[in-house]
């Protein structure tokens, strides 16, 4: 067999597995009786904003979804309090907040530059393109996590 | 090819993962953990003498944020809190709502005590100099910027936070409740203050 033909194989096998996963990403349902989104705001965050450094921890845009019941968790792991939206978080102290209405939310909030955060609150995954979107994103948070040693 | 395989592996898993439960906690507004104690305040009270928040430990605090002329969100918000209170029944004794104003050139304690009658007659407003009321906000988080009103009446109006927070029986601050909540979620959320 020549090593070009099992290049070709390979790739094949390759793009229908992926074919394959990103079928199964978009079809299968997603289903959680609650789910915790965390966000968590590192120790020295305050400290390195006042160096000048450009410290962005938490993303621009959060998306949470109604129909699986997500609860957005921020922890604040810095040394000083962190106003989220309409209150203060203290060092050490987590905040869970559940929604009930599919919007945008606009929040105030000190662990971003800009001081500005936005929650978009969906109400179900049902289109394949939003089920796929879903689950790539998270892996990509997972990916994002590991090498950051969170 | 290593590298697709771990993504087609997680991507796998990630189909495959079983629903992850909720951890015990009922209540359905925002949540600290581990709740801190409710910074105190001596404010000047709608009723005539000084509220201390402190000396409230034994009941549950309502407290809210906002001014008597606010052409929105308080009255809103206070209307709720009165459905609340029906929703609460004789319970709602032990409850104390707490309106500290974010407007002290305008709400007196008569003006308070007026405006906040008319939602239910155990509701509190409190006031005191703007620099006490500042400190307040600060501790608690509270934005209120001063703006020019649309109606030439008003003259001014003030933005401010719109959430409330409820202080459970022992003085510590456990839950905020964001603007727009049903009465039937906020008496749920009081109810197992009082429960506990």
């Amino acid at each position: 067999m020549s090593t070009v033909f099992r290049l070709r194989s390979l790739v094949l096998v390759g793009a229908v597995l992926t074919l394959g996963a990103i079928t199964l990403a978009s079809v299968v349902p997603i289903r959680f009786e609650s789910r915790e989104e965390l966000f968590e705001i590192p120790r020295g965050t305050w400290a390195r904003r006042m160096a000048g450094q450009n410290v962005d921890i938490l993303p621009q845009e959060i998306r949470l979804v109604l129909g699986i019941r997500d609860i957005l968790v921020l922890r604040n792991r810095d040394d000083v309090p962190q106003l989220f939206g309409p209150t203060l978080i203290m060092p050490g102290q987590t905040f869970r907040l559940p929604f009930d209405v599919a919007s945008e939310y606009q929040f105030a909030c000190t662990a971003h530059v800009n001081g500005q955060m936005t929650v978009i609150v969906e109400d179900a995954l049902t289109s394949p393109w939003a089920r796929l979107r879903w689950r790539v994103v998270r892996i990509v948070r997972r990916v994002a996590r590991r090498q950051q040693g969170v | 090819m290593r590298r697709v395989a771990a993504l087609l592996t997680t991507l796998t898993l990630l189909l495959a993962s079983p629903a992850i439960g909720a951890d015990g906690n009922a209540f359905e507004s925002g949540v600290f953990e581990p709740p801190r104690a409710a910074p105190d305040f001596v404010l000047q009270g709608s009723h005539g003498s000084p509220v201390v928040l402190s000396k409230l430990r034994g009941k549950v605090v309502v407290l809210a944020f906002g001014f008597s002329y606010c052409p929105r969100i308080c009255p809103v918000t206070l209307a709720r809190l009165s459905e609340v209170f029906k929703n609460l029944g004789p319970a709602a004794s032990e409850v104390q709502v707490l309106f500290v104003t974010v407007d002290p050139e305008r709400d007196t304690a008569d003006r308070l005590r007026e405006f906040l009658q008319f939602f239910h007659p155990s509701f509190l407003g409190v006031t005191g100099d703007d620099e006490h009321l500042k400190a307040v906000r600060r501790e608690y988080g509270i934005l209120a910027t001063k703006a020019a009103s649309e109606s030439k009446k008003l003259g001014y109006e003030v933005h401010h936070s719109s959430s409330i927070f409820l202080i459970d029986r022992e003085g510590k601050l456990r839950v905020l409740v964001p603007f727009g909540r049903p009465p039937e979620s906020i008496s749920h959320d009081i109810k197992l203050l009082l429960a506990k």
